[in-house]
């Protein structure tokens, strides 16, 4: 179900509220009766994408399900900031698993409810990057064959953050962390390399559960419909939040939304929706821009500019953008061709005369090889 | 101990740890003043009328309300200003400036098709006010006088109420029943007005008529004339007696060829009159380039649509029955024109002259304390002259000649009257700061191309004196002023609410005025700053918390 389009009213489809509109048509965080799930006092750094993420999904979960939702979080930043004992900052049953069982216990607690012949109780599994794509990787995958009842919600920041920002299977090429540290131009590194990590989003595709979604913190209204209409479907549903964090990316707190928002303007992070593991809906990008304008504003990605400049790894996380826009069709149609830099790579001193790798244009494929040589190897 | 098995401990809330400790700085709603306001030589309140009017139909009248507050002429405004506002918005940067003049129009037609009247005026104050001229600046003073509560009496030479907005602006461009409606308003607030009593000695109609203060704004009628070598059966006539014989009287023979002689908007104004007397060309000999020309762009665009041409670099230099010499000129360094010695013949059947226009000041002559310089009665910052209790205004005094102007210094010089005749002083209100376009995030405003106001078409200007721009409908006024960005002032988007992911941000219950529904509780904002990058509006600002 694609976010309704609010037209003619000053702001339109993007902010949270809007006075002119009918109350009913406003988001569910424009209200003051929305149920704060994750409520003030949590220990969150400032501008913390996760928290607010974690309340703009559990609060459109609260509501499409009329408060009847019980959730289970697996160890990470989430569980850490929000549930010091004896405080807890959950406003709904809540309950904290291990690292990696997340998706199993939440399994565990649809089952009961099923057992108990409860079944107007729904069942929110949640977890950072880490605890989802490679702790509990099992557990969500035997979730999603299995078909249990459960929305499972990771908030990816991409990397493990509670733990001092080292490197998980979300992060993404040439970020630094603290185990994928620059070592300096030539020196063969130049943050986390290419070619590795998973997609998470395609891989539950892969399951062909009922639902799989991507949502930003920046795009309010696209999430809350993705979530309502996880609550509508029964069995496996799988819904990727991308999440800033100010502290581990080295940007500025008040930068949160605006990172969010540019991740999916430059195609980095293609927001969108599949159900029974069938592309259903695309959110196209609206005002294009290149990765840079993005990639500039965090420090963990400050050593590509720090001179001299690491061009070929900007071009090559360009190359991910735009292969991104093309695999996903991530513009509207009057934008097509829009001269971005990255689109037009340089040739000289790439290997040439090699067939393209699939699904990538010759260039990409002579950079990627290259990024390959030359990063990859350093491993 | 009555708990389920296993527990020991109530939950506690995090509602106990009171994260507002960590903050170094704290949001902070502001009121900046927005470009169009700043702008604005009425001082209008451009984005609270246009707030108001967002609202749609039950807005409209509240617009209007708040827009009379400070200008009594919406409708005329919405037809003749030049709209600095537009020029300034900064909805300009991100597509196109807010239609402001077109909304303007739209609520000034509303209020007369509606008949909306004036607020009665405060308690008498028993004081009264002379007031010299009935054109735009001295109709604004008097009405802003009149609302303070005291008794204003006008006086103007002339046969009808308007001043320029009457005999200088063509009816194509004000028809002249929105112009009587509108003053019409005025003096139902109980403003008498004597028409055709020229006041030749302003000390003596004081004294003679029990005024404790005056405001003089004759306005500068007389067309300025310049030493043009003519034969004896040459017909040059001046600009101002050209429109001026518009109303009323008998229109002059202009012939078929008129040349209009100088490049003001009266030169195109003058121009397009003559086509529209039956004149089969109309040329205008202007001395420097377009670039260079005082008229406004879309008054030099609309003149030629009409067919109206232009003749640059040229100054006329003899002028005889059925034909003129034109020099052509050349701009030097300094983009003065200088003469060239070439020389042509144009045919022309009639010269008008629109070379500016003087105030005819016979009524300060020997008024003790009033100085007359460059032809302009100086004043000072409270537009009051060198004699006390007389102040002055609009086209008189050394400004930019607009209607607009005018009407800004009949306001200004009603709140220094007021607070003279109360033995006190008017403190203009303390500047705000500026809300800029790098202030705003333009994100969350919905994509908006602008509404145009439909032309008549050009086939049936050129014989009627039909009004040549139409004004909006309900439907694209409302969207016109749905496209403000509330420059610098919240506008309820609820984004601050939101965004906060320390639910830090408290909404109050909304009043329908323009200010912020939102408070930052304190408690609990850790200064993250998330709210003020994603105020689309630049109306939170950070302020650092005092060690």
């Amino acid at each position: 179900m694609a976010a309704k389009e609010i037209k003619l009213y000053q702001t339109g489809t993007f902010a949270v509220g809007n006075r002119l509109l009918d109350p009913e048509d406003r988001t569910v965080q424009a209200r003051t009766e929305r149920s704060n799930t994750l409520t003030s006092g949590h220990r969150a750094c400032q501008g913390c994408g996760e928290a607010l993420g974690a309340r703009y999904v559990l609060d459109a979960a609260m509501r499409a399900t009329d408060g009847r939702l019980v959730a289970a979080n697996a160890t990470g930043c989430l569980e850490v900031f929000s549930t010091p004992y004896p405080e807890s900052s959950w406003q709904l049953p809540w309950l904290h698993s291990l690292f990696g069982n997340a998706p199993a216990v939440a399994t565990g607690m649809a089952a009961a409810l099923r057992a108990k012949g409860i079944d107007d109780v729904r069942v929110i599994g949640q977890g950072g990057d880490g605890g989802t794509l490679d702790i509990g990787f099992a557990c969500l995958s035997g979730m999603f064959e299995r078909n249990d009842d459960v929305l499972y919600v990771c908030y990816d920041n991409e990397a493990y953050m509670n733990t001092g920002v080292q490197r998980s299977g979300a992060t993404p090429p040439g970020a630094r962390t603290a185990n994928t540290k620059p070592l300096g131009a030539g020196a063969g590194r130049d943050g986390n390399t290419f070619g590795q990590g998973k997609n998470a989003p395609l891989i539950a595709m892969a399951h062909e559960i009922p639902y799989v979604a991507t949502a930003t913190v920046a795009d309010l209204r696209d999430l809350e419909a993705k979530v309502e209409r996880a609550m509508e479907l029964r069995g496996a549903r799988y819904l990727h939040v991308f999440v800033p964090c100010p502290l581990g990316w080295g940007a500025a707190s008040r930068d949160t939304i605006r990172l969010a928002r540019l991740v999916k303007e430059t195609g980095l992070f293609p927001v969108f929706a599949a159900e029974q593991g069938e592309i259903t809906e695309v959110l196209k990008i609206r005002r294009r821009v290149p990765v840079e304008e993005y990639l500039r504003l965090q420090r963990r990605y400050a050593h590509l500019f720090a001179e001299p400049e690491s061009r070929d790894v900007i071009d090559g996380i360009q190359a991910i953008a735009d292969r991104n826009i093309r695999r996903f069709d991530l513009l509207a149609d009057i934008e097509e061709g829009a001269d971005l830099p990255g689109e037009a790579i340089d040739a000289a001193g790439l290997p040439e005369g090699q067939p393209p790798i699939a699904g990538r244009t010759e260039e990409e494929s002579n950079l990627m090889r290259m990024l390959a040589e030359t990063h990859h190897g350093a491993q | 101990m009555d708990k389920p098995f296993a527990i020991t401990l109530d939950v506690g809330s995090s509602l106990a740890n009171k994260t507002g400790s960590w903050r170094t700085e704290r949001a902070v709603y502001v009121d900046r003043l927005p470009p169009c306001q700043g702008h604005c030589p009425a001082g209008e309140d451009v984005r609270g009328w246009l707030y108001d009017a967002e609202d749609g139909e039950e807005g409209y009248e509240r617009a209007w309300r708040r827009l009379v507050a400070d200008n009594p002429f919406p409708a005329i405004m919405g037809r003749v200003c030049y709209h600095p506002c537009e020029s300034a918005c900064n909805r300009k940067d991100l597509d196109e400036a807010v239609g402001i003049n077109s909304v303007e129009r739209f609520l000034g037609d509303e209020a007369i098709a509606r008949g909306w009247s004036l607020d009665p005026p405060a308690t008498a104050s028993g004081k009264r006010v002379l007031v010299v001229g009935a054109g735009p600046s001295g109709l604004s003073a008097a009405y802003h006088l009149a609302r303070l509560g005291h008794a204003v009496v006008i006086h103007d030479a002339g046969p009808m109420v308007g001043g320029m907005m009457r005999f200088g602006i063509p009816r194509y461009r004000l028809p002249r029943e929105v112009l009587d409606a509108e003053v019409e308003r005025i003096l139902d607030l109980g403003v008498e007005l004597e028409l055709n009593s020229k006041i030749t000695d302003c000390e003596e109609a004081m004294e003679a008529g029990g005024f404790d203060a005056a405001f003089l704004a004759i306005g500068a009628g007389v067309g300025r004339n310049a030493y043009v070598p003519a034969g004896e059966s040459a017909k040059i006539l001046d600009a101002v007696s050209l429109l001026h014989s518009m109303e009323g009287e008998q229109p002059p023979m202009l012939g078929r060829r008129v040349v209009v002689y100088g490049g003001g908007n009266t030169a195109m104004d003058a121009a397009r009159t003559a086509k529209r007397l039956g004149a089969a060309e109309a040329i205008v000999v202007y001395r420097r380039d377009r670039d260079r020309m005082p008229a406004h762009e879309f008054e030099v665009e609309e003149a030629e649509e009409e067919g109206v041409m232009m003749r640059w670099l040229s100054t006329i230099k003899r002028a005889d029955e059925g034909e003129i010499e034109v020099e052509r000129m050349e701009l030097d360094e300094s983009g003065f024109p200088q003469p060239t010695g070439e020389v042509e013949r144009l045919g022309a059947d009639s010269v008008v002259l629109a070379l500016g226009q003087e105030s005819d000041l016979g009524l300060v002559e020997g008024v003790a304390g009033i100085e007359v310089e460059d032809g302009v009665v100086r004043v000072g910052a409270d537009l009051m002259t060198g004699r006390p209790g007389i102040f002055a205004g609009g086209d008189m005094i050394p400004a930019e000649r607009t209607v607009t102007v005018a009407i800004g210094h009949g306001k200004r010089a009603a709140r220094h009257v007021d607070a003279w005749l109360r033995a006190s002083v008017w403190e203009e209100p303390p500047e705000r700061e500026a809300a800029g376009y790098e202030q705003l995030n333009t994100w969350y405003y919905a994509d908006a191309p602008r509404s145009h106001r439909a032309k008549l078409e050009i086939a049936r200007r050129a014989g009627t004196f039909d009004e040549v721009v139409h004004g909006l409908d309900a439907g694209n006024a409302l969207l016109e002023a749905r496209r403000c960005l509330s420059c610098g002032s919240c506008f309820s988007c609820d984004n601050c609410f939101g965004v906060c992911p320390d639910n830090a941000v408290l909404k109050l219950p909304e009043t329908g005025e323009l200010n912020p529904h939102y408070r930052i509780d304190l408690d609990f904002c850790k200064g993250c700053g998330i709210c003020v990058a994603e105020c689309p509006c630049g109306a939170i600002e950070m302020v650092a918390e005092e060690v």
